[in-house]
Formats: structure tokens, sequence, C-alpha cells
């Protein structure tokens, strides 16, 4: 034991990522590194061919006879209910009977002795159905007809028609903003083990592991008792695995059940991408009326949503796209209005961000409006509409903005990047330079956190205490990368005051903690970090009872101190403690757990506290662009973020530079794209681009902001992080967007759509020189 | 003529004889399936993000050089006679980490991990080949590795200041290199390899004149080389390769050399293989050589195999067509020569007779008075599919343009020249008036295609921008910069 004042990995910390080791020599197993028993048989998904039809039926015969098949599944092999819908809408079979609802979707699956052989066979499947027409997006399929996938929402405050139609200055426009596929390295898999009765296990790669349990449960008509699902670690899951691997783990389940042997399933990557759900693409019209000094006076906007065949998540992500179509502003009169539409696409999902991020770029779309119409800098724009001071903090939910910190924290990111010299500086270059533009800006972001769904926030774990000292956590949050676990354990460590090494950090199993929810909605640490708190609070109580009657002394006079447990004037290695609370008969073993107070919210009546805190931040991004081409580069990005008191400032750090980038590729790079007849082309990284290192800016300051706290009662008063930052990439988009309005004399607004690709860029070049 | 039928290489520390090596076989399912060498991970198996990177060593003329390859599309039987190197052989016997991975972890190099050993890979490679790297080197070298994790900062620092922990010379690949020139010495034979089951067979002929020996008794052959393209043909499409003939062991068909003003390029190049000729002869060519695939792709692909698979977008036909380049068809001991432009006869067709293989290609230098650009478009700077290329030579003599070969990738169905185009420089006075007129003219030679890189609209207008953009940046007059890689 180490004899100093400190223990190793305590809260506040920049302690290393607890699998870093692994990673780096290859050691971190995921779900495929498991070794698989004798005997083990693959699964693989055949896909529909059309987007919409009719289907009559499926003629396996050449699938069955191919050699090494073993068998098939289709919907009539589902014991339980043919459904896996998250949201219990029941509109999400494992496979179709009768209707195929967009290209790719699975159909039946193969099993067979390799998975070679399963992939091979899969093609082979006939399938006989009437091809019916389709509609792709939401524009289409409103103009068809198609209906909601869910129940729409409406925030309204204020007497919006009457704001806008009195309006001395209105704008009315319309933005196109793309999906994103996660692109997690590791694509989705799940690996079945039957056991005795209705037993089997599913190790797999999802955020949510009670849900797969209930899925697989659901599927196999069998009780959620008799399902285990586990999860080591995820390679990457942005929300990409949270609903999508119950599909996954439906068939691997199923299979492993008829055969009495354990499967696995993992589609190849172009099956991952046309098979399972992305970012949500908006269509968004948008209606501002604004004073001559630009502030805004109100909002009319309506969202519609490609949201594919079935609801999946999109009612609360189009629902989030409402709670933040404000982004970081006050509309004194607001009307937002959701329209999930149904589409012959692959039902879309949850995304980081899970639907804020189209609806903050469409509040800093109507900042650009404003500013362009009334000639000023978007950043004065912006501050001018922030939340604050008396009767501007209410937003369009009835939620009091009340720990906003823009204020101080964007100027202290407009002085640090010392904005606007270089935006000076650029508007001079433009006017030189022919086929060079440049463009700079700075955009804040504002995000609710909490689960909107509020049962959804709560969460459990639990720890034991060994007798010879060690410590064994485990909690209801799932770790893909965002250093869940370490944080977790750095809590558990300052608890203890016991270093870091001395807890070992275990695979979320459903086994161990009951009905969690999804590792989702940035609320990782927030929840499952106060959960362990909570247990180790208990084993701590009752290890300051016991301490206080052994030895006899006051409980104010038992201090767990720096690896050791100080009783009165006695100190004692936390070792030797605990086995005497041991011998004792103290329990060193408790389930801890935790729901987020104050938060409540009516949908029905769209009011309410559905956030329990806001996180902040801003950026500010310089691009240059090539007139000629439309290509671009970042010359440099600045970052300043609010996490609260980090738990762990080096591994927040990487979460804020990484949900910049992929922020940035979702609105640069990152294009879907489906031909007429409803299949997606971009449907693997040689066709779909995700940033490559070459395209993070060439300057790169990243910063917390270190002096902010969290308002209410966190964890250590610290602040989520998965999810805000992401939003932060928007400001490349709009330099870019001033880059390209420099070709018209910065007197247009671009109406950029996103993602901006080269093309989009170039094509809005030689508009706004043709003269818009 | 002597045969062997297993394939021979060394694995890690491991000497590894693998018989019946079916031609579809990829070295990264023969790592983690058989050997469950997991390390290695599969995040595309299309060459793309680089989770599969290993090194492989091979003896070359200028002794054992290591490159970071991708295995998903590396065909088992293509590593005859190689030193394989995966993650699980970094930290060495006394298990310490290695220099690469102790920076990975002291920078917060990994999240989620699971690009995290392909990284690895790539930053060892990089690190021995360029110790201290500039923060564009590693980004060169990562052209092939993608995180979704990280944003890449930490990774790049880490790149950095690798040389901090350690320096190449006392790495074991270094100190064990003259005992494992040795093993792989001994793994050499004059042999032809023929592996694998009747219908998947893998070829490793023991020559190139074997190699025309074999392509006669078998015409029909998938001919593999890099396996850039062939490598996904089975991967992605699970399309039936064997017989397949292996080239990638030829040495003799890699070779570059100087003919007059001739610079011949063999077939089997590589990519990375021509890039010290290019930077002396075609210095215009060296970035856009930069921006073909990633480091991995370049280090396997070859120029040989990007021109025979006839692909309209292929970056290397129009350049070469701009510079007048031909190629040796040879079939048996029968060469012909033919000029590139003419090769490609047709969207997926190809002025190739069964039996016959590119030997080499020949790139006339260009003179003092003739201009040269290579310009790409894609969605992604780098390690993307061109939506427009174009290769560029324009001859000026006392201001007029007396000469001018412009081809374009992307336009058409096959690499095409823009004669419309030319025909509109030529004798025209050097002057942004002659290009806009070529650009105009660009509609009369091309109807592009919409697709999922571009649309035909922006094909059509980036591709007469490019002609202006090259008489901005050829002309002397032009102050202000054109291009972001030159700003
Ligand atoms: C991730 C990735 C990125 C890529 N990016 C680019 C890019 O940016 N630009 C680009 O142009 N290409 C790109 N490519 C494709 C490029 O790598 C290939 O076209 C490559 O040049 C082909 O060479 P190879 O040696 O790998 O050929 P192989 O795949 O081995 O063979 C390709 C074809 O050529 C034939 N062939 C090979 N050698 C001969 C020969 N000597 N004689 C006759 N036929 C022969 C083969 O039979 C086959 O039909 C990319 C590929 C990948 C996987
Ligand atoms: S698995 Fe992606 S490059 Fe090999
Ligand atoms: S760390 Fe997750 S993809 Fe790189």
């Amino acid at each position: 034991m180490k004899d100093t004042h400190f223990v190793s990995g305590a809260a506040h910390t920049d302690r290393i990522h607890d699998s870093a080791i692994k990673h780096v020599t290859g050691r971190a197993d995921y779900t495929d590194d498991i070794g698989q028993p004798e005997g083990t048989l693959h699964a693989y998904l055949g896909v529909s061919t059309v987007a919409h039809a009719r289907l009559n039926g499926i003629d396996l015969t050449d699938v069955l006879a191919f050699p090494g098949v073993v068998g098939v599944l289709t919907a009539d092999d589902v014991p339980g209910v043919n459904d896996i819908s998250p949201t219990g809408q029941n509109d999400e079979p494992v496979f179709p009977t009768d209707r195929i609802e967009f290209h790719g979707q699975p159909l039946f699956a193969v099993v067979a002795e390799t998975r070679d052989a399963a992939r091979r066979a899969a093609e082979l499947a006939r399938i006989d159905c009437d091809v019916l027409p389709h509609a792709l997006d939401p524009i289409a399929a409103q103009e068809a007809g198609y209906p909601h996938v869910t129940a729409p929402l409406k925030l309204e405050r204020g007497d919006v028609d009457t704001a806008l139609s009195g309006a001395r200055n209105r704008i009315t426009g319309r933005m196109t903003v793309g999906g994103q596929d996660h692109m997690y390295l590791e694509g989705q898999i799940a690996f079945a083990m039957p056991g005795e009765d209705d037993d089997i296990v599913v190790h797999c790669s999802t955020q949510h592991p009670s849900e797969a349990q209930h899925m697989v449960a659901h599927v196999l008509g069998v009780p959620s008792n008799a399902v285990v699902v586990n999860v080591r670690r995820m390679g990457g899951g942005f929300g990409g695995k949270e609903s999508q691997m119950n599909l996954f783990c439906a068939v691997a389940a199923m299979a492993a059940k008829k055969w009495n042997r354990a499967v696995k399933i993992r589609p190849d990557r172009d099956q991952d991408m046309t098979a399972t759900g992305k970012r949500h693409d908006f269509v968004i019209d948008y209606d501002v009326a604004f004073d001559d000094a630009g502030r805004i006076e109100a909002v009319g906007g309506t969202f519609a949503a490609r949201c594919g065949y079935s609801a999946d998540l999109s009612g609360p992500v189009t629902d989030r796209a409402l709670f933040h179509a404000d982004n970081a502003y006050f509309y004194p009169h607001v009307r937002l209005t959701s329209r999930p539409m149904k589409t012959n696409t692959v039902s879309n999902t949850a995304f980081r961000g899970f639907g804020g991020p189209q609806g903050v770029i469409a509040a800093e779309r109507i900042i650009e409006e404003i500013a362009y119409a009334t000639g000023q800098d978007p950043l004065d724009v912006r501050k001018a509409n922030f939340y604050s001071g008396e009767g501007r903090t209410l937003t369009p939910y009835h939620q009091a903005v009340e720990d906003n910190i823009l204020d101080r924290l964007v100027m202290e990111l407009e002085e640090g990047a010392a904005y606007r010299q270089r935006r000076n500086d650029i508007v001079a270059f433009n006017d030189t330079s022919p086929v060079l533009k440049k463009g700079i800006a700075l955009t804040p972001v504002k995000f609710g956190i909490s689960f909107t769904a509020t049962w959804y926030n709560q969460a459990g774990a639990l720890v034991h205490v060994y007798n010879d000292g060690s410590i064994h956590l485990n909690h209801g949050g799932t770790e893909m990368g965002q250093g869940l676990n370490t944080k977790v354990a750095q809590v558990v460590a300052e608890a203890f005051q016991v270093d870091f090494e001395r807890i070992k950090i275990t695979k979320t199993t459903t086994e161990k903690v009951p009905n969690t929810s999804a590792t989702a909605a940035s609320s990782g640490t927030d929840l499952n970090g106060m959960a362990a708190l909570d247990a180790v609070e208990q084993i701590k109580s009752r290890l300051i009872a016991f301490a206080a009657d052994h030895w006899g002394v006051a409980p104010e006079r038992v201090r767990f101190a720096a690896n050791r447990v100080h009783v009165g004037d006695e100190a004692l290695t936390f070792d030797a403690f605990i086995k005497k609370a041991y011998l004792a008969r103290v329990q060193l073993s408790a389930a801890g757990f935790y729901k987020t107070p104050k938060i409540h919210w009516e949908r029905a009546r769209g009011q309410g506290r559905p956030f329990y805190y806001y996180a902040y931040g801003a950026a500010c991004s310089e691009v240059t662009i090539d007139t000629l081409t439309g290509e671009y580069r970042v010359e440099r990005t600045d970052i300043l973020h609010d996490v609260g008191r980090s738990l762990n400032p080096a591994l927040d750090k990487g979460q804020v530079e990484g949900a910049f980038i992929q922020g940035m590729g979702w609105l640069t790079t990152e294009e879907l794209w489906w031909d007429d007849a409803g299949r997606l082309r971009t449907h693997a990284p040689s066709t779909y681009k995700i940033p490559l290192a070459s395209d993070r800016p060439r300057v790169f300051n990243v910063n917390l902001a270190d002096w902010s706290e969290n308002r209410e009662l966190t964890i250590k008063r610290s602040k989520a992080v998965g999810e805000p930052p992401f939003m932060l990439g928007i400001s490349v988009f709009e330099a870019l967007s001033m880059a390209v309005a420099s070709v018209a004399d910065y007197r247009e607004c671009p109406r950029l759509d996103a993602p901006a690709t080269p093309e989009r860029v170039l094509m809005a070049v030689a508009r706004l020189r043709n003269g818009g | 003529m002597t045969y062997r039928t297993e394939i021979r290489f060394i694995l890690n520390g491991t000497d590894v004889s693998v018989p019946d090596v079916a031609a579809s076989q990829t070295l990264l399912d023969f790592l983690r399936l058989n050997r469950r060498l997991t390390g290695t991970k599969e995040g595309c198996a299309e060459g793309d993000c680089g989770a599969c990177t290993v090194l492989v060593g091979r003896l070359t003329g200028d002794g054992l050089v290591y490159a970071p390859v991708n295995a998903c599309i590396r065909f088992l039987a293509s590593v005859d006679g190689c030193h394989v190197v995966t993650v699980e052989h970094l930290s060495g016997p006394d298990g310490r980490l290695h220099p690469v991975q102790q920076a990975m972890i002291d920078h917060h190099g990994s999240q989620c991990g699971f690009c995290t050993p392909g990284f690895v890979m790539s930053l060892y490679a990089l690190w021995m080949q360029t110790p201290e790297p500039t923060a564009a080197q590693v980004e060169t070298a990562l052209q092939g590795n993608l995180c979704r994790c990280t944003g890449y900062e930490p990774i790049v620092r880490a790149a950095v200041a690798v040389s901090r922990y350690g320096t190449p010379a006392a790495d074991h690949l270094n100190t064990e290199r003259a005992a494992m020139t040795a093993r792989l010495k001994r793994l050499q034979s004059d042999a032809r390899v023929v592996s694998g089951p009747a219908d998947n067979l893998s070829i490793l002929p023991a020559s190139v004149d074997d190699l025309a020996a074999c392509l006669l008794t078998y015409p029909d052959a998938t001919i593999v080389a890099g396996a850039t393209d062939v490598g996904l043909w089975v991967t992605k499409f699970l399309r039936n390769i064997g017989p397949a003939i292996f080239t990638g062991h030829l040495d003799r068909l890699k070779t570059i050399a100087m003919e007059g003003d001739v610079l011949t390029i063999g077939a089997g190049a590589s990519y990375t293989d021509c890039q010290d000729a290019l930077s002396e002869h075609l210095p215009h060519l060296t970035g856009y050589w930069d921006r073909i695939a990633g480091w991995q792709v370049r280090n396997m692909g070859t120029v040989g195999g990007n021109i025979a698979n006839g692909s309209p977008i292929g970056d290397t036909p129009p350049v070469l067509i701009a510079l007048e380049a031909e190629i040796v068809l040879r079939r048996g001991d029968v060469r012909r020569t033919v000029a590139l432009e003419d090769f490609f006869i047709e969207y997926g067709k190809q002025d190739r007779a069964a039996g016959e293989f590119v030997e080499t290609i020949r790139i006339p230098i260009p003179s003092q008075n003739d201009r040269n650009a290579a310009y790409k478009i894609s969605k992604r700077r780098d390690e993307d599919i061109s939506s427009v290329a174009v290769g560029i030579q324009v001859t000026v003599a006392e201001g007029r343009i007396t000469r001018s070969r412009i081809a374009f990738g992307g336009m058409a169905a096959t690499p095409k020249r823009a004669t419309a185009a030319e025909q509109a420089l030529q004798g025209q006075v050097w002057s942004q008036a002659a290009f806009d007129a070529a650009a105009k003219a660009l509609e009369q030679d091309f109807r592009p295609l919409s697709d999922w890189r571009a649309s035909a609209a922006y094909r059509m207008l980036s591709a007469q921008n490019l002609l202006r953009r090259f008489y901005l940046e050829q002309d002397t007059a032009t102050a202000a910069p054109v291009r972001l890689e030159t700003a």
C-alpha cells in the first residue's frame, strides 16, 4: 500500500480510461472477440431489394440447399411476439409478414455453420412481392398522405400569429438538414448462448441491455428473468446501439433456442448501415419576426422528419428537436410543431444529440437570416437574443432557464479567440482574394440534460467489498468509449478513499442491476455515478457504525482517507479494516439507486420542467473555401465548453473534441444518398465519408470552462458531456456560410443546406453570384 | 519447374506454413478465426477504416521493408515469404508497452478503443520510418485510419510525441532485422506456388516469365496485384476469384527506371513504390498522389491495377493520359504497346486479350515548355474516390498555346480526353479568355452522371473551374492564392 495523502484516480483528476492499456495492446475484448463454444452457428440477414411492396411469400429453397446452412428463421418462427419496437408501438416486426417497408429491410435470417455460408445463402432467396409506390423523404411522404409514425408535439407560448403578422420585419424560409450514420467502428453484433429451461445469455454491443433483455424475452415469449444480456464494452455507440441491437439480439436468441447451439450474428458494414437506423433528416420551415435591432419577436417552426417506416425513437427525437429549436435564444412568442413522418426508409433512431442538433441548427439559421437582413455580425444578433434578464427566461416549453452562463462563456471565447479582430481581417482578406474566401463564426449551445421520458431518469449500481479489501463495481450504464466506467470508479475511489486500482470494473449485465435505462442522453455519469455513490455510502455507513461500536468512538471520528480508515487516533489500512468488519459480520455489499429530482413533463400540454439543468458551450471556427470547386478547410477552432466541475478533465476534453469533429462531419462531408429506387448508396466508409485526421481544424484549442459548477446537486457538481459539444460543429457550418456570403458582399443569407459538401458550397456560391 | 502447395510466412515470431490456401482467404480472417489474434479488428472489410492494419515486412532490393497494410482485403496467399506483424507483437518479450502504445495512453488517444490497434500499427510504421513526424506527416500516415470517437487530436499529439518514448533503433523489428532477414531468405524458393481447392486456386508464379506462362494456362484467371480492388470483390460482393494469379511478390514487375526521356513503371509497382520517382521527374503529381486512397492502400495498390481495372474514376488514368503515357501489354512472349487513352474502350471494356497482362507503363517526361497539373475533387479531401479528376498538359510557346492534352476522370464512362476543350485552346494566346472558352467547350465533351459522389451539374461546373484554376495557378500575374493546398 502506498503511503501518501492522496488516492490515485480520485474525482476531478485526469485518470486514463480504465481500458486504455487493453485498447492499445489489442487485448480489450469486444463481442466478436469472445471465444466461441464448440458448434457455434452464425446467422445472417436476408433483406429486401425494393422499398415498398406487398409481401406474398419468400421461397427459401435455394437458401436451405446451400452447403453449410442449418436452417432459416422467418416471421413464422417467432415463438413470442413478432415485435421489437422500443416504445411498445408494435410497429416494428423482427421480420415482416405481409409488407416490405424499406429497401434493405431484413426479411429472414439464415443460420449456417459459418458466417460465410450464411452470408452467401442469404442472397439466394426469391421474394414474391407486388411493388408499391414509395416515399423516401418527409416532403414526398406528406404529399403522398403518409401518416405520422407517432403523435406530433406542439410547443407554444404567447400569441405567435399576431406577433408574426404585425411584424415590421419577417422572414420565412426552409432548411433541409441531412441525417447521419453512426459509423461506430465496431458494427452491430449479438452472440447468444442457450441455457437450460427458458434461459438464454446474450453477449452484445448495446447501449441498452435492459431493453435488449426485455425484447428478447418478448420475442421468445419467456419472462425477462430467463434472459441475461451482457455488455463489457462497445466499439462506439453514439445512439446507434440504443434500440438497434434489439433485432440482432432477437435473431441470435431465437436461433440459439431453436437449434440449442450458440449463435452469433454480425452483419457486414453495408448491411449494418442499410438495415439500421440513423440520425433523422429534417425539413424545417421557419417564420421569424424581429425588430430593427435584430431582436426576435416571434418564431414559428415546423419540423418534418424522415422517421422511416416505424416509430422507433422518433417520438422523443422529434420532441427534442423542438426542445432545442430555441438553442440559447429567447422567443417572446413561439409555436413549434413536429411532423414525424413515416417514410419508406430504415427507421431512424437515436444519435448523439437525439434531435437536439437539428433544432439548434434551425435557431442558428434564424439568427443568420436576421444578421444578413439587418447587416450585422451574427454574433451580435446571437448575444442580443440570449436568454437573460427579467421576462426573458422562459423556454417554449415553459421551463425557466435559471443557470445560463453563456454571457460570460461567450465573452471569454470571443476574447480568447480574438474573434472581432479576426473577423475584420477576414472581411479584408475576402475583398482582395478572388478565389479563396474565408469565414468565421462563433456559435453557442445550450443543451437540456435529462431524458424527456421522466421515468428513464433512474439508475442502479451494485458494489461489493470483498474481505481482502478489493472492490467490485457494477452499474447499469454501458461503456462505449466515453469513459463512464472510469468516472464512476473515480467516484467510488474518492468516496472510499482508496486507490483506483483497487476497484474492478465489471461488465454491464442485467443480472446485477435490473431495469436500467439506456446509456444515452449524456446521462450515464449523472445517473450511474450517483447510484454507485449511494451504494458506497450505504456500505460506509455500516462500516462507520461498526467502527464506532467496535472501538468505542463517536461516528464522526471514523474517517476514510488515503487508503486508510482512521478510527479515533488509530489508523488502519483499508484491507485490515475491512477484514475486521467482515469478521464482525458487517454486510459489505450494497445496491445503490438514484432518481433525478425536480423534473416533470406534461407532453399533452407542452409544459413542464423536462430538464434538470442545462450544459453550455461555444465554439469559434474559421474556414477557407475555394470558390472554384467548393472545397474547404477548417483553419482554426476554439472551444470553451461547460462540464460543470469536471470529474475527469482529460476524458471530458476528449468527449468535447470528438463530439465537435462528429458534429462537423454531420454538417460537412457526411451525406446519406438514396437513389430513386430507395436504395441507400452511401452505405460503407468507401461512400460515406466521416472526418479524417486531416479534416480536423489546423489549429484546435479546446478548453473547459473550469470556473463552472453545476447549480444542481449532480454528482460532484459535474455536468453531462456526451452530447452538448456535438452542436459546436455548427460553428463550422456557419463559418462556411459566411465565406459563401462574401461572394455577394454579405448582403444575402446563403441558405446553405446541410451537409455542406463541397458541392453544396460551390452551388451556393454560384447561386449567390448569379444574384440568388 | 518446381511446385509448392503451402503458403509460408512468419507471423509475429512464429513460422507458419498453411496448406491449401484458397484464393479468397483473407489475412484478417486467418488472424482472427484461425489464430485468434483478435487484436486486429474488422471495421469495414473494404480497406477504408484501418482497424485491421498490420505490418507486412518483405524482402526487397532495399532489404527488409515493413509497410502497414489492410489485412481485411489482403489475401493470405499474398503474404507468402513475408513477415506479418500484428498488434500482439508490439510490446516485445519483456511485456513492456511499446513507445507508440505508451504515447497513445498518455495522450488519451483511445476512447472506445476499437480503432486503436489499427492506429497503433500505422503510427508504429510511421515512427519507424519518420521518428519525428510533423503533424502534416502524421495526417498523411493516418489517411487510412478512421476514428469515430476521439476527433483525432489526441492521436496526432501522441504520434508527434512518440520519439520521446523511444527510438526505432531499439525496436525489436530493428534489432532482430538481420535474423528476420535470414529467416525470410530461407522461405524463398524458385518454386511456383499452387495452393487451395481446385475451384478457388491461388497461384504465385515463380517469376514474371512464369506469370506470362501461368496466364497462358489460365487465361481467365484473376490477376491479383495489390488486391485493393479485387479484395472488395470478395469481401463485399462475395465473388469467386479463383483461379487467382498473384503478382505482388514479383519484384521484377515493380521496376521503376528512366529510359531516355521516358519514365517506365512496372505494372506491379505500388503507389508508394512510385513516390520517389514522381517527386524527381513529375513533381506536379506528388500532392495528387498523396490523395489517392490512404497509406495502407498506397502500400498495396498498384498503378497497373488502377489502369487494368478500367474504372472511369481511377485517379491515375487521367493524369497519365495527359502525359501521353503508353502501356506495354504482354501475352506469353508477345508484347505490344498501346496508348493509354486507347486502352479504355468503353465502360467495363478494355483493350486487353485473355491471357494478356499489363507489364509496364511508359510515361514521357514533359519538356520545359509544358505546363502540367493534376487535380482531384472529392467529397472528403483524403481517402475518397474522385468526383472529378483531371490531368492537364499545356505547351506554351511565345505566349501561345501550341498543344494541350486534357483528360478527365469521373466525367464519362471511361477516363477520357476533353478534345473540344483542347481544340478551344489550340493556337490561342495564353489568357483567361482562352480557358473560359475551353471551359465552355467541356459541355460538348462530356455529359456526366449524377450519383452519390456528385451531381452532373457539380461535376460539370467544377470541371470547368478546374481549367480556370489551371490558368490562374500557372499564370505568373495571379497574385492571390487560388488553391487551399498552396494558400
Ligand atoms: C480504401 C480504398 C481507397 C481507394 N482510393 C482510391 C483513390 O483515391 N483513387 C483511385 O484511383 N483508386 C482508389 N482505390 C482503388 C485503387 O487502390 C485500385 O484501383 C488500385 O490501384 C488497383 O491496384 P491493385 O494492385 O490493388 O489491383 P488489384 O485489386 O489487384 O486488381 C485490380 C484489377 O486489375 C487487374 N490487374 C492488376 N494487375 C494487372 C496487370 N499487371 N495486368 C492486367 N491486369 C491487372 C486485376 O485483375 C483486377 O481486375 C482505393 C481502394 C481502396 C480499397
Ligand atoms: S477492416 Fe476497415 S480497413 Fe480493413
Ligand atoms: S476510439 Fe472509438 S473509433 Fe477510435
